[in-house]
């Protein structure tokens, strides 16, 4: 038995195998071969192999995500078959007396080479392609597991270093009962897409890949940050207990999942949901979601290996709209770059990615691939009260410019004779300190305001949120945090406008009477945080927590506001 | 040796999808398929070799097929070409 203490990502307990997701070691030597015919039987062995479990990932893909998806493994699948590629290979084995790996592997890269400099934009991508499946075969002439949670069918937690966005992707919640990391904080994306799968998840626990080995019983708290390796049977009993409490506990909030969100006076506050793909809707009606008050749409263009159709979005964004009838959905414009990458653009590695070329940036220089999100999201906007925002905006010029473009692409719909919802809100985020410094310029011209807080917590305190040396530094209650939120909400307010949040502290128990005291207008958070947070706040009063306003924003350090708060909701 | 010309009416000219249903055809016939596009041939059996034509919409190209089931070959690429809104 080994006990591991993590950062509680995704709440709930799972208790299962370990399967182990790790990136394979693809390095191999070059040799000088005597039998050219066998290096080829093995190169074809591994083709044959890796041409099986391909099948079987679309198929699967096919399953569970659509034809469309599935579709890119076709193309897959006739890489393998290329004659154009194979021989090469095999005739490089025979000509040059190497092994199969190096055949493969240099030839390979020719292939990758060529399509990378061409100077059509969809040729790049391929080389992307041809990279992913050549990676496979090249695993099993290496015989080193190349690793599909896509093709898990069994009950398992899985232990990773850190989940890429494309991995979680992957998982299915049928199997995956729930994961846990080396490295990642509460606001990684792996852990951020845990809590909208709603599976439990541990992050943060530096040395779980190191001491959970393979189909080992695993148990994860999410609740308590709690990781238990080879747990004893009276833990595991323990455990079970626990889960059921908590199902037990989920039941009570689902009481209130068609009531409203109102303080002990009766005011209302609007409760909405983060959600990354169509499929989270589910989960934020069943919990009880007033609105979607941020949909990422980065995962529309990530785990893929070309843009997105202007079709394939607006297929998705009419389907939330639909989905959520006359709630409030609001569509934040792609934010890629910092951490999130697409191997496919081709963005060149930045010191600090962070503070560079990302979001919004990106999205006006490339307006191209600007443009074509926006014509699908406006052609959506006839499905539902879509509300659209921009993210990381620095300056009123590029909030200026990101709405003119939109502007002038919904010109072109309505000229076209398409139909355009006339009454789109059009609003951005605020995660750079220079906006909610100057919010009351910014709210004359946006029609709201989201706070980003992640982002707007790690800019404002210089303190990167993937490094963990520095980890004391993401304070969401630190004064000077509270004191520019309380900016951007006066700020909208004058201006008769609102104010909303989307980061994580919009659902933390600490955060929420803070916010309500500040006059915060929209909370969104991950769907499962949204009944705890209901019941929360029908306890609290808007009046007292008004009253509080001026001594919390005088306050100097984070723990002081933290002992405030906690002085008064017991108080209670 | 059977030719046939066709004019690409697809807006995105010959892309994925339906390049990959042309290999997939392809690769049923024993006869040499090859793809013309200005002055290049590629093996119409090779998802690589099309893609690297990338060829546009309005593109005029050629489908050869030589061997023991060359009009066949011919006729379910051009079928497959309208079918898959390619061109004709």
């Amino acid at each position: 038995m080994t006990n591991l203490q993590g950062i509680a990502a995704s709440s709930g307990i799972a208790i299962a195998k370990v399967y182990r997701l790790e990136a394979p070691d693809l390095s191999y030597s070059k040799k000088d071969i005597e039998q050219p015919e066998q290096e080829i039987k093995r190169l074809h062995d591994a083709l044959d192999v890796s041409k099986s479990e391909l099948e079987k990932i679309k198929e699967h893909t096919k399953n569970t995500l659509g034809d469309e998806h599935a579709e890119i493994f076709s193309a897959h699948l006739l890489v393998l078959s290329d004659p154009e590629l194979i021989k090469p290979i095999e005739d490089k084995i025979k000509a040059e007396n190497v092994n199969a790996e190096a055949g493969l592997d240099e030839t390979a890269n020719m292939f990758i080479d060529m399509f990378k400099n061409m100077d059509n934009e969809y040729m790049r991508e391929r080389a992307a392609d041809i990279h992913d499946v050549t990676k496979r075969v090249m695993a099993h002439l290496l015989n080193v597991t190349f690793p599909d949670p896509a093709l898990i069918n069994e009950e398992v937690v899985i232990v990773a270093d850190d989940l890429t966005p494309s991995d979680t992707a992957q998982l299915n919640k049928q199997y995956v009962k729930g994961f846990t990391t080396d490295i990642g904080g509460r606001t990684s994306h792996s852990a951020i897409m845990a809590r909208s799968l709603e599976i439990p998840a541990v992050v943060g626990t530096k040395d779980v890949t190191s001491k959970a080995p393979k189909d080992s019983m695993i148990i994860v708290d999410g609740i308590n940050g709690d990781v238990i390796i080879e747990p004893t049977e009276d833990q595991v009993n323990e455990y079970k207990q626990k889960q059921e409490d908590f199902e037990q506990k989920k039941k009570e909030w689902a009481k209130l999942k068609d009531e409203p969100t109102v303080t002990s006076e009766g005011d209302h506050v609007e409760l909405a949901a983060n959600i990354g793909t169509p499929q989270d809707v589910d989960g934020v009606l069943n919990n009880g979601g007033e609105g979607v008050g941020l949909y990422r749409t980065e995962f529309l263009y990530m785990g893929k290996s070309q843009l997105p159709t202007e079709e394939e979005q607006f297929d998705s964004y009419s389907t939330v709209l639909k989905q959520m009838g006359d709630k409030p959905v609001v569509v934040r414009t792609l934010d890629i770059g910092g951490d999130k990458e697409l191997d496919y653009l081709d963005l060149p590695d930045e010191m600090n990615p962070f503070l560079g070329y990302r979001a919004i940036r990106l999205c006006l220089e490339r307006d191209d691939i600007f443009r074509v999100q926006l014509r699908a999201l406006l052609r959506a906007s006839v499905h539902g009260n879509l509300k659209i925002m921009f993210p990381m905006i620095a300056t009123l010029e590029e909030f200026r410019q990101a709405k003119a473009i939109l502007d002038e692409e919904k010109e072109k719909l309505i000229n076209e004779g398409k139909e355009v919802s006339e009454t789109i809100e059009v609003g951005m985020m605020v995660e750079i300190p220079a906006t909610a410094v100057i919010a009351r310029q910014f709210a004359k011209e946006v029609d709201f305001f989201s706070i980003g807080t992640n982002d707007l917590i790690q800019y404002t305190m210089a303190a990167d949120r993937m490094n963990e040396r520095v980890s004391y530094l993401y304070q969401p209650y630190n004064p000077a945090i509270l004191n520019l939120i309380n900016n951007v909400i006066e700020a909208a307010h004058a201006e008769g406008k609102w104010a909303g949040m989307c980061g994580e502290m919009a659902g933390d128990e600490i955060a929420i009477p803070i916010l309500l005291s500040l006059g915060l207008d929209e909370f969104s958070m991950s769907a499962t945080s949204i009944l705890p947070a209901r019941t929360q706040i029908r306890t609290l009063s808007k009046e007292d927590w008004i009253s509080y306003k001026d001594e919390l924003l005088s306050k100097g350090t984070s723990d002081e506001v933290v002992d405030f708060v906690k002085e008064k909701t017991q108080l209670r | 040796m059977v030719e046939k010309t066709f004019k690409i009416t697809s807006s995105d000219g010959v892309h994925a999808r339906p390049a990959t249903v042309l290999v997939q055809n392809a690769g049923k016939y024993e006869s040499e398929i090859n793809l013309h596009y200005k002055e290049k041939a590629v093996n119409l059996k090779s998802i690589m070799g099309i893609m690297s034509l990338g060829i546009p919409a309005g593109a005029e190209v050629k489908i050869t097929a030589e061997g023991s089931d060359e009009q066949e070959a011919v006729d379910h690429m051009a079928s497959t070409m309208k079918n898959e809104g390619l061109g004709e």
